[in-house]
């Protein structure tokens, strides 16, 4: 294989138009504790300053494991929760002072795609009426060829027999099912899928159709993806930039083959290193960073660097002073670590 | 190691006999839209310090493989159609029931998937743990106690005097798939069997969890069942394999055969399909379609309708599980071919 | 890298035709949840008996002239006090009425009352449960707080003392006793199924594109939380029908010259030794009135339950 720190071809979507611009999000929950008189006695950070750029036509992965802020995040993105602070452009326009009608006009740019394949469809309607929601919902994006033939036109581009149109989700697998919420999430001809584990659910002959077909349609509509999972492979898979995730804070960012080939955040370095490699032969020979302990508390996250609780690397410095995403030293991408560095014994290429 | 104080004498057992030995094992579930054969004819042995991998997707009879071993299978709906299942040469099925019981977390023992949902809300683990040296060994609450304070530093629990009065709740997924494998370790058994032991955990974790049910099995010589959907979790641990696809042993061999020279095509697709961690993949091959429903199973081959190399003899006839090499068996019709790699795909897969 | 694209490519052509079909025995393009509860219900023995018993007393409710051509008011009491015979069959009372008709025209006010009472309940109970589940906060603190107050009053205390005062009760007084005390357990029920279906998944899609609050109530939330209650109601009905019975065998519900099973009760408790026959012929049709409904009740509630369907 190729060497990772051939890094310097240029990336593919740097001239590509902004789609979304994330800026500086913040979301906390309040934790309440009491039995008649509920006291607000701290919050838990599930998002806590988080920025990026996302791309026409680009996929930008975010990892991270459970309780990191990944869904947070998207239901932010989906302004399904409303944040305490910071922005969100979606193509110029400020996405997060929409009201009314021109939020509306914006929501049928930006979808949604659930994990479970079993409640993100209600059982009492038809898969016609389904994917049809979003023509009731918006009736002036109602398609000039009438609704019930563009329906079988999307379910037909999700790979499904157009004939089952009157059929109910309880006849479908769960991969036939996700591919009916993927038709829902096209309806409208969105600029931004956002993916919310799309595939965890699924089992692993079932999933490789289904991120096929995520593929298919981002060439064909010139989608831009927010793929959020927590399984490292299939992100590395599908993404063109890769976010990670730690505590409600992004701990390092940059393309794929970055992250993957020359991580240089010491929380990469430790996630890569755990994900076993479906090849025997290497048994033993890969370096495995076992990290210490459990992921700190979201309502009460430590001082300076979140991760230094669990960091071999930490020194004083992390603890008093925390530490800004951007270009370290002997990186290209951008690192939140004092002590970035590549570790020579980690990487997820060969 | 297994010589525990209260179970039968041990002369009841053949020395020679291999430590878990399953034969032809049927078992089918009885529904109202007819009978499923939940395994149909399964075969492996396992010996003392060696693991064995079941993988499959859900609904390839896995788990049910587990609970059977286990004794835990839910009869009715299910029922066991036929078979042995030999501990040290002994057949549990015929054995009374009373006596199996006791075998129970003493000889065989099983940690599963979901350990908040396994272990009890309302009492403390230390008190969950202990249980096992209570029941089987008669101790007093406090000798009990202090057992329990050993395992949990043993499954390493950091902090186990301060927490052994904690109740499940109290500690992250991670903490509490180690308090489970302590309650199965606890009893040194010979067997372990495992359920997804890691699927709903984190990857970091997942990688701690799976270091230590290694280390415990070295340490105890113990004989490993680990059931699972994940490919790099057996590629890590696994020293033999048995994939099973709807109820069927498709292919069982050492894990080294299964990646380098898959010969089965469920197998071999399974591979292909995996989005892999070291390699920039361009697309992913898919087995395409979806498993069938085991009440209405297609005629011959069970996989016949997904496979890329299937021929009207697959149509027909059902392949048995045969050596395509030494160690390594297949059911497949072509496993010759596809073990030589000599096939190819045929254009076109009627769906 | 050639041999695996190829393979792709292969299956790539296959991939838009996922399997014939999961479930070959339900060919049937038309299978929504309400046609699988049909069906299921069609074949459940005590849908069908507590159907059957339904439609006979329900007629008789409307139409008790088809059931019996003696008018139940017509009593000389040169007849009084007789025993179950062919001309009588179920003998005569202490005015010397047929008692055949008086209990055929005693559904009527029966089954009214249990039919007003639990409608209206359902009504309240699926209004105020859906707004107490879908927007919480202090909608559902203030009308939870309501239900528990009046969940602090025994019913039957309540009633009693409510109707005691009335000088003048039929079935709307009776009614509307009932129905004050006994909506907040359809209410409490309504939200906790709103509450189990409000964070599926596909509610928050429907947030994602920009449904309203009431749009997504209607559409999403009260079909997939109205099975418990719908069935509830019907058994309820059976519980409120003996209700009505109970409160007018105590004397606080309808009053003569209404004719119900209650006051038939009611009048019988005198002539328990000399004329049996007199309370067991109103009793037995309370029994299976109660019976028939609380039946159906159970029968709906497993049926419409996606839960308790496998696959």
């Amino acid at each position: 294989m190729s060497n990772p720190n051939t890094g310097a071809q240029p990336d593919p979507f740097a001239d590509s138009e902004v789609v979304l611009d994330v800026n500086d999000l913040v979301k906390h929950f309040p934790v309440k504790e009491g039995i008649l008189v509920k006291r607000t006695t701290g919050a838990v950070q599930a998002v806590d300053g988080v920025s990026f750029k996302l791309r026409k036509g680009e996929t930008l992965g975010i990892v991270g494991e459970s309780g990191c802020g990944k869904s947070t995040l998207a239901k932010l993105l989906m302004r399904l929760e409303e944040p305490d602070s910071g922005s969100v452009t979606f193509r110029g326009e400020d996405f997060l002072s929409l009201r009314g009608a021109a939020l509306r006009r914006a929501r049928r740019k930006i979808q949604i795609i659930f994990q479970d394949p079993y409640t993100s469809l209600n059982p009492r309607m038809s898969v016609g009426d389904i994917i049809a929601e979003p023509f009731t919902l918006h009736p002036d994006a109602k398609p000039a060829q009438g609704v019930r033939s563009r329906v079988k036109e999307l379910l037909d581009v999700v790979g499904l027999n157009p004939d089952h149109i009157n059929r109910y989700p309880h006849q479908f697998s769960g991969g036939q099912r996700q591919r009916i919420g993927i038709a829902r999430g096209l309806a409208l001809n969105p600029d931004v899928i956002i993916c919310d584990e799309p595939v965890s659910a699924l089992d692993v002959s079932v999933q490789a159709q289904v991120m096929n077909l995520l593929e298919d349609l981002q060439q064909e509509f010139g989608l831009s993806y927010i793929f959020i999972a927590h399984d490292l492979s299939v992100v590395r898979h599908i993404s063109d930039r890769v976010a990670v995730m730690y505590l409600g804070r992004i701990a390092e960012l940059g393309r794929d083959h970055e992250i993957y080939g020359a991580p240089a955040h010491p929380y990469t370095q430790a996630l890569l290193s755990a994900v076993p490699v479906p090849d025997p032969t290497v048994r033993g020979q890969r370096q495995e960073i076992v990290l210490k302990g459990d992921p700190p508390n979201p309502a009460n996250p430590p001082s300076g660097c979140r991760f230094r609780t669990r960091c071999w690397k930490a020194t004083d410095i992390c603890e008093t002073e925390d530490p800004v995403l951007e270009v370290r030293a002997g990186t290209t991408q951008r690192t939140a670590c004092h002590h970035a560095a590549q570790n020579e014994d980690v990487s997820a290429l060969d | 190691m297994s010589q525990s104080p209260t179970t039968s004498p041990t002369q009841d057992y053949d020395p020679s006999a291999p430590l878990l030995e399953v034969k032809d094992l049927q078992v089918e579930f009885r529904t109202k839209a007819g009978v499923a054969q939940a395994i149909n004819g399964m075969n492996f042995t396992l010996n003392a310090g060696e693991t064995l991998a079941i993988l499959g997707e859900s609904g390839s009879g896995k788990s049910v493989t587990a609970q059977t071993i286990m004794g835990i299978l839910d009869m009715p709906p299910g029922h066991i159609a036929g078979g042995e299942i030999r501990y040290r040469g002994q057949d549990l099925l015929s054995m009374k029931p009373e006596r199996r019981r006791k075998l129970r977390g003493v000889s065989i023992s099983m940690i599963f998937q979901d350990a908040l949902s396994s272990l009890n809300p309302v009492l403390p683990v230390g008190w969950q743990i202990g249980e096992m040296f209570r029941v089987h060994h008669r101790m007093n609450r406090k000798q009990a106690r202090q057992k329990a304070i050993e395992l949990m530093k043993r499954v390493g629990i950091p902090a186990a005097e301060q927490r052994v009065g904690n109740y499940p709740h109290q500690f992250s997924g991670g903490m509490r798939q180690r308090i489970m494998i302590a309650m199965a370790i606890a009893l040194d058994p010979d067997v372990l069997i495992a359920d997804e032991p890691t699927t709903a955990l984190d990857v970091t974790v997942q990688a701690q969890v799976m270091r230590l049910l290694k280390e415990l099995q070295v340490e105890n010589n113990m004989g490993l069942i680990l059931i699972t959907h994940d490919l790099g979790v057996v590629a890590d641990v696994a020293d033999k394999i048995a994939v099973m696809y709807a109820g069927r042993v498709m292919e069982h061999t050492d894990v080294f055969s299964i990646y380098s020279t898959p010969a089965h095509p469920y197998t071999k697709g399974l591979l292909e399909s995996l989005p892999r961690i070291d390699a920039e993949g361009d697309r992913l091959s898919t087995v395409p379609g979806l498993p069938p429903t085991l009440t209405d199973m297609p005629p011959g081959c069970p996989f016949n309708p997904r496979c890329p190399y299937a021929t009207d003899l697959c149509r027909t006839d059902r392949p048995e599980l045969l050596p395509v090499a030494d160690g390594h068996t297949s059911a497949c019709h072509y496993r010759e071919e596809l073990y030589a790699g000599t096939i190819t795909a045929r254009e076109e897969v009627q769906s | 890298m050639t041999e695996p694209n190829k393979r792709a490519a292969a299956s790539a052509a296959v991939d838009p035709a996922p399997a014939p079909e999961s479930k070959p025995k339900r060919s049937s393009e038309d299978a929504s949840l309400w046609m699988d509860a049909w069906r299921s219900l069609r074949r459940n023995p005590w849908f069908v008996i507590s159907a059957i018993l339904l439609l006979v007393l329900i007629t008789m409710a409307l139409f008790p002239q088809l059931f019996t051509d003696q008018n139940p008011r017509e009593c000389p009491l040169s007849r009084s006090r007789q025993d179950p015979s062919a001309e009588h069959w179920f003998g005569t009372d202490i005015q010397g009425c047929d008692y055949y008709s008086r209990v055929i025209y005693g559904a009527r006010n029966s089954m009214a009352v249990g039919a007003i009472v639990s409608l209206t309940i359902l009504g309240i109970g699926i209004v105020l449960g859906l707004l107490s589940g879908f927007f919480g906060r202090w909608i559902d603190a203030l009308i939870m707080r309501i239900t528990d107050l009046i969940f602090a009053i025994p019913y039957i205390l309540g009633a009693l003392v409510f109707l005691a005062v009335q000088q003048d009760r039929g079935v709307r007084e009776v009614a509307f006793i009932l129905i004050l005390f006994t909506w907040p357990t359809m209410a409490r029920l309504m939200r906790s199924s709103v509450l189990a279906v409000i964070n599926n998944e596909y509610v928050m899609a429907a947030r994602a594109l920009g449904a309203g609050p009431f749009t997504i109530m209607r559409r999403h939330i009260l079909p997939n939380s109205l099975g418990p209650v719908v069935g509830y109601a019907a058994v309820y009905t059976g519980v409120i029908i003996g209700a009505e019975a109970t409160l007018t065998f105590l004397g606080v519900g309808l009053q003569l010259p209404s004719i119900s099973w209650g006051l038939q009760l009611n009048d019988a408790q005198g002539y328990l030794q000399q004329m049996p026959h007199l309370l067991v012929f109103p009793l037995i049709f309370v029994g299976l009135t109660v019976f028939a409904f609380t039946t159906m009740g159970e029968a709906l509630r497993d049926a419409l339950d996606p839960k308790s369907k496998k696959r």
